[in-house]
């Protein structure tokens, strides 16, 4: 038996009243991706994803979620509901329950629940099972998200926007984890408003602006950011010389026989995902 | 059948799990709890005069007071929280989950009904020993004040469900929900004996259960001839039960009707 798509989404429309946040999007994550959905704010992001978990419905369009219309009510949307999961954008609630209370709490819902213990190993929350959630840090309070996301083994994971306010080296940790999840074969669709986040964790991107899809591809051949020349820099008579090519081995190589070896402060610069992304959405020309 | 238990087994576990946040919360276990203690209390104290021949006002007011308890607890407390729950993404958070509305549902009945339990022990322990309560004697009264009791409570919690509709925000909750308890606490006959009050305000509380529930009360703990005092001239038991039974089903269809997870 071959599986549905983890997510499949045909002409998706969604106004609210006169305005129209989403215009018709087409969108296919595939089973055991981690896709990353980019896009300003008001783009129409936080709506799709919204629709694809069940919280609103659309206004037209064909929308499959594990083979399965996520705006379905009563029992059976409660069914589907064990086959994913959600970490919202940032929450504040069960604020005095600890840690190990709410996830053994969640863990009943779920038909095919995770051991609790395993799960709290895993987002690294060992140390703080006994505390409430209004003892815990940003990050380990997204932690605590995390883990009640994960906790009824979904097949899809949905992460909103899971890092922001992290420092730097909980993010390290924090993508780890979701490496980890994704090794395990969980599907996840993620959105973020860190490039880099996206360019680290990502099999595939998607920008959206205006409530269209602009374009999908993996991080490094967005916006044709593989073919994009590149930036050489060095230092020459004091001054930093710059240079644009196509083909940039070629070039150091020409440099370098000029210097005779060592060229001074050499850097072979590909335009980022975040320079590209901010092009696309005219942000930058 | 299977999964009519795994929501009811939920509902028990939520139960389990609200009444622990309830008490972790040191302010509301205050206000709900022990609110109405004191304030039975101050009013006990302050209004010492005898209204009829063998009746004072303190016994008058704690029968008000128990009937205006359950008011509290359910409805003023529900209607509170759950906006708050909207806030704050706890109802979000369940709506993604494989999690009954209805176990949610059990949950807050529950606690509530738990609650009220409580607060009606405190309130008959307090009234007794320092008000000159009379507590029933007849099982015909008991009997009368466990349905009012089951009735008042179910009316309430439902009322509170439906309602939590109505505050835009989980901060503005208190402010909205808090005067229209207190308002119809003055017009119910809670803080006044009902008698003394202008016709139009005792025919404006004779619209909500809560003037009914305190009639009931009364009914149980006052002497029975205290019913000549009464507007009616008797204690409209009956009465009493269709109206609370039409506002529990009316609460009931609004709230499974209404229900809303998050503020759009």
């Amino acid at each position: 038996m071959s599986l549905a798509p983890a997510i499949e989404v045909r002409g998706l429309v969604k106004k609210y009243g006169e305005k129209v946040a989403v215009s018709g999007i087409d969108l296919t994550v595939e089973r055991g991706e981690i896709f990353a959905l980019l896009g300003p704010n008001g783009a129409g992001k936080t709506t799709t994803v919204e629709i694809l978990e069940g919280y609103r419905s659309a206004n037209s369009g064909d929308v499959k979620v594990l083979g399965f219309d996520p705006a379905t009510k009563g029992a059976a949307g409660q069914r589907w509901r064990n086959q994913i999961g959600i970490v919202l954008q940032s929450t504040s609630d069960a604020a005095d329950l600890s840690v190990i209370e709410t996830i053994s709490h969640f863990a009943n819902y779920y038909e095919k629940a995770r051991d609790v213990d395993q799960v709290i190993d895993e987002v690294g929350l060992r140390e703080k099972i006994n505390a409430k959630a209004r003892e815990l840090s940003g990050g380990q309070r997204r932690r605590l998200d995390v883990a009640l996301g994960i906790i009824g083994s979904p097949e899809l994971l949905f992460l909103d926007e899971p890092t922001t306010g992290f420092d730097p080296e909980a993010r390290r940790s924090f993508w780890d984890l979701i490496r980890t999840l994704k090794a395990e074969g969980t599907t996840i669709l993620l959105t973020t408003h860190y490039l880099d986040e996206a360019q680290a964790l990502a099999d595939r991107v998607g920008v959206i602006n205006d409530g269209k899809i602009i374009e999908i591809a993996t991080p490094d051949t967005l916006g044709g950011r593989n073919n994009a020349p590149a930036r050489i820099t060095w230092l020459e008579n004091g001054r930093v010389q710059e240079v644009l090519s196509q083909n940039p081995t070629e070039e150091v190589i020409k440099l370098s026989q000029k210097f005779n070896g060592q060229i001074p402060e050499l850097q072979v610069l590909r335009p980022n995902l975040e320079e590209i992304y901010l092009r696309m959405i005219g942000e930058l020309k | 059948m299977n999964s009519l238990i795994q929501v009811i087994r939920i509902g028990l576990l939520r139960t389990k799990l609200e009444l622990k946040q309830f008490l972790r919360q040191r302010e509301s276990v205050v206000f709900t709890l022990f609110f109405p203690v004191i304030l039975l209390f101050i009013f006990g104290s302050v209004f010492k005069d005898t209204i009829a021949p063998g009746v004072t006002f303190s016994q008058y007011f704690v029968a008000g007071m128990i009937a205006s308890g359950l008011v509290n607890t359910g409805f003023q407390q529900l209607a509170i929280t759950i906006p708050m729950e909207r806030d704050d993404g706890t109802l979000k958070r369940l709506r993604g989950t494989p999690m009954s509305v209805t176990s949610y549902f059990i949950g807050k009945a529950l606690l509530v009904t738990i609650l009220m339990i409580i607060q009606t022990a405190l309130l008959l322990l307090f009234g007794t020993l320092m008000f000159g309560l009379n507590l029933p004697t007849s099982p015909t009264l008991w009997w009368n004040f466990t349905w009012l009791v089951i009735l008042g409570s179910a009316c309430s919690t439902v009322l509170g469900i439906a309602f939590s509709v109505v505050p835009k925000s989980g901060r503005g909750a208190s402010a909205v929900v808090s005067p229209i308890v207190i308002i119809l606490q003055f017009f119910s006959g809670v803080f006044f004996v009902f008698t003394s009050l202008p016709t139009w305000m005792q025919q404006f509380a004779a619209v909500f259960p809560l003037k009914w529930l305190t009639q009931g009360m009364r009914s149980v703990f006052l002497p029975e001839d205290f019913a000549t005092q009464e507007v009616a001239g008797t204690w409209e038991i009956g009465k009493t039960a269709i109206i609370l039974v039409i506002w529990l089903v009316a609460g009931l269809i609004i709230s499974i009707r209404t229900f809303k997870w998050s503020r759009e």
